[in-house]
């Protein structure tokens, strides 16, 4: 496959498709489809050659494959990872082969994560011809969007539910990330963000004195992707209420504080218990003792490590007196029954509240 | 002082080593019974409603030894150098410890680590100096439970090469030892199988060496270790028996992932994927391993054609 021709693609993840096209297109030298945003389509075409009971995000990767590969990709990529997902990139890669794909798949599980330039050589696979320097200072600015795109985005969560004007703050958001899509340098997302964080400060909004905070923990993908929890965060607000979230790429990946988490929760865990596990206990525990009205735990169905953490969960409740309500997505779940069960939680906290 | 130890998950890989390792050093123990359905129902109850069914029997174990001893062993276990372990396992002794923590549960806890050098001897080293022994003792009843251990692996897999030697129909069994073995995750099947006439091989009873070796000929990059002595069993008995059964609990992480590899990969064997949630009736079980018994004799007279 000459390289002009290679078109890659990385499934949808929240909004880190802008970094990733900066990465492959500048860093990389070469063309990158995002695929199309998930929709229910996504999840069915993705259910439909998975196996049965296998978490949700690796059927969301394979329908975000199917609909890259339908726009155009022909080479695919998958990073590893822990848990499950260390496994996800050669069963994907078999599944598409058996349905007929011809395409490239590099599968980040065959390098070694404890000696980067292995990672190196799987990019090389994808353009022979790479400058380590070029990707180097790609990567540099592709992490600096990275950060900036979540600030970004928690400012948003917490204001988008008390604007005066309907809508400004998602438009903003909107066009805040398309710019993005046009940078450069490290000094271009900079200045891009500066400009967007102050008009996104002006917008008007008005929060009532007695505020109510929710924060929200789970699993890495589900929580980070709005289309496979439902935006529950968009219904949360639509409510009025603040919502608070830790887990994103910045926190977990750039700046992970494992230690720190590993000291808070010391009364309740003494041992590392798998992926998310940890930072889903970290930011209850903290977010409890902060005195916030209540927590949304939400995973993809037989989560296993997010499964794990759901005693500790119920111990936190017990002990600080929160609410928790738990939320376990796969391709069935009803609209409505989610959105009984937040009717039924919002009442729950608002009563609590006007109690205190 | 009594240690109580569930018959459960990893005491179908250890209970020699265990058993041996507090008798040599003088400390009485209760091992709960086979699962009945009594272990059953408790375990469902204090489990969250979407674990796997071979946890929510271990926590039924759990239930069923507390008061009747004064710790409960539970190892805890990040991964071993031949790989990593379902996060379960990582997990498992604060999942008691928070569930349990009303009933003022007493763990008794070894921890495998090989990133941190917590070793299996280490690990054992501690555990027997908190029961109260000295190093000397520890490190002699530590030798000797590894050496019983030793000995019962080595001849289950010569009794396994027995049942291989066998005239008649054998069914290789994939499935994690805590689940084969389990009287009422296994049990039925392994029944059934006896009952239709068909002798069940161990895939777990194998070299592990070689199993690990064998695996990566039909799967790369499978993180799990005790998926990837599974996986390279099948390789090394796929011509000697005559059909395959997967068997998982409902709904196992790795297994989800890794059976359907197996299912895209090894050909020209007829498979059954069975998947247990403990609800399943006995007849239905039956029923299918009747009919799958029934294809492979009919495939076995028409003279080996593929399936
Ligand atoms: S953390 Fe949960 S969702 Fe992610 S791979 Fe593991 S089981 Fe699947
Ligand atoms: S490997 Fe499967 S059956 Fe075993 S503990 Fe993990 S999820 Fe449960």
């Amino acid at each position: 496959m000459g390289m002009d021709k290679c078109k890659v693609a990385f499934p949808r993840f929240g909004n880190y498709h802008i970094p990733l096209e900066f990465l492959f297109t500048k860093g990389l030298g070469v063309e990158y489809i995002t695929p199309p945003p998930s929709t229910r389509r996504t999840l069915e075409l993705g259910a439909k050659y998975s196996p049965d009971y296998v978490c949700s995000p690796f059927k969301f990767n394979l329908g975000n494959y199917i609909e890259a590969i339908e726009a155009g990709a022909n080479t695919l990529v998958q990073t590893g990872g822990t848990c499950r997902l260390g496994y996800y990139g050669e069963l994907q890669e078999q599944i598409l082969k058996d349905l007929g794909y011809n395409v490239h798949f590099i599968n980040m599980s065959r390098a070694n994560y404890n000696n980067p330039l292995t990672f190196y050589d799987e990019f090389k696979k994808i353009n022979p011809n790479l400058s380590l320097k070029k990707v180097t200072s790609s990567l540099i600015t592709m992490l600096k969007m990275v950060e900036c795109i979540d600030e970004i985005d928690d400012f948003v969560r917490q204001n988008v539910g008390f604007e005066v004007h309907e809508g400004e703050i998602e438009k903003l958001h909107e066009e805040y990330l398309n710019s993005l899509r046009t940078v450069e340098t490290k000094k271009d997302v900079e200045k891009i963000t500066k400009n967007y964080k102050k008009k996104l400060k002006d917008v008007k909004v008005k929060k009532p004195k007695n505020l109510m905070k929710v924060g929200i923990v789970g699993e890495y993908y589900t929580i980070m992707e709005p289309f496979s929890n439902h935006f529950i965060e968009k219904e949360l607000a639509k409510k009025g209420i603040v919502i608070y979230r830790w887990m994103n790429v910045t926190n977990s990946i750039l700046h992970n504080n494992g230690k720190e988490q590993k000291k808070t929760i010391k009364p309740y865990v003494k041992y590392y218990m798998g992926a998310t596990s940890m930072a889903t206990i970290y930011k209850t525990l903290e977010w409890a003792k902060e005195g916030f009205d209540g927590i949304v735990h939400v995973k993809s169905f037989g989560c296993t490590p997010e499964i794990d953490a759901m005693p500790v969960l119920q111990r936190i409740s017990n002990d600080y007196k929160i609410p928790i309500l738990y939320f376990s997505f796969d391709s069935q779940t009803s609209e409505t029954g989610i959105q009984t069960r937040l009717e039924a939680f919002y009442d729950m906290i608002m009563m609590r509240k006007e109690k205190r | 002082m009594k240690i109580g130890i569930p018959r459960s998950f990893l005491y179908y890989k250890y209970h020699y080593l265990w058993e041996s390792f507090f008798e040599e050093l003088g400390i009485d123990y209760v091992v709960s019974p086979f699962t009945n359905r009594e272990i059953y129902k408790q375990g469902t109850i204090r489990a969250i409603d979407e674990a796997c069914l071979s946890s929510k029997i271990y926590l039924g174990h759990i239930d069923y030894l507390l008061g009747k001893c004064d710790y409960i062993l539970v190892p805890r276990v990040f991964g071993y150098e031949e790989g990593t372990i379902c996060t379960k396992f990582q997990a498992i002794y604060d999942v008691v410890n928070n569930t349990f923590r009303d009933q003022n549960i007493k763990i008794l806890y070894y921890n495998i680590n090989p990133r941190e050098t917590a070793n299996e001897f280490r690990s054992f080293l501690k555990m027997g100096k908190f029961l109260g022994k000295k190093k000397a003792a520890i490190t002699r009843a530590y030798i000797i439970a590894k050496q019983t251990q030793k000995v019962q692996q080595i001849m289950a897999l010569k009794r396994q090469e027995e049942l291989l030697s066998k005239e008649g129909l054998k069914i290789l069994l994939v499935g994690h030892q805590y689940n084969v073995y389990d009287r009422y995750i296994g049990g039925p099947i392994l029944q059934t199988l006896k009952e239709l006439g068909a002798t069940p091989i161990i895939a777990d009873i194998c070299d592990k060496k070689e199993a690990l070796e064998e695996s990566k000929k039909i799967s790369e990059t499978l993180p799990w270790a005790f998926n990837k002595e599974l996986v390279g069993a099948i390789q090394i008995y796929r011509e000697k028996v005559d059909g395959i059964i997967l068997m998982s609990s409902f709904p196992c992480g790795p297994d989800s992932l890794v059976n359907e590899m197996i299912l895209r990969r090894v050909k020209g064997i007829p498979i059954l994927n069975l998947i247990l949630d403990g609800q399943e009736g006995s007849a239905g079980l039956e029923t299918r391993l009747e009919s799958f018994i029934d294809i492979i004799k009919i495939r076995k007279e028409d003279g080996n054609g593929q399936m």
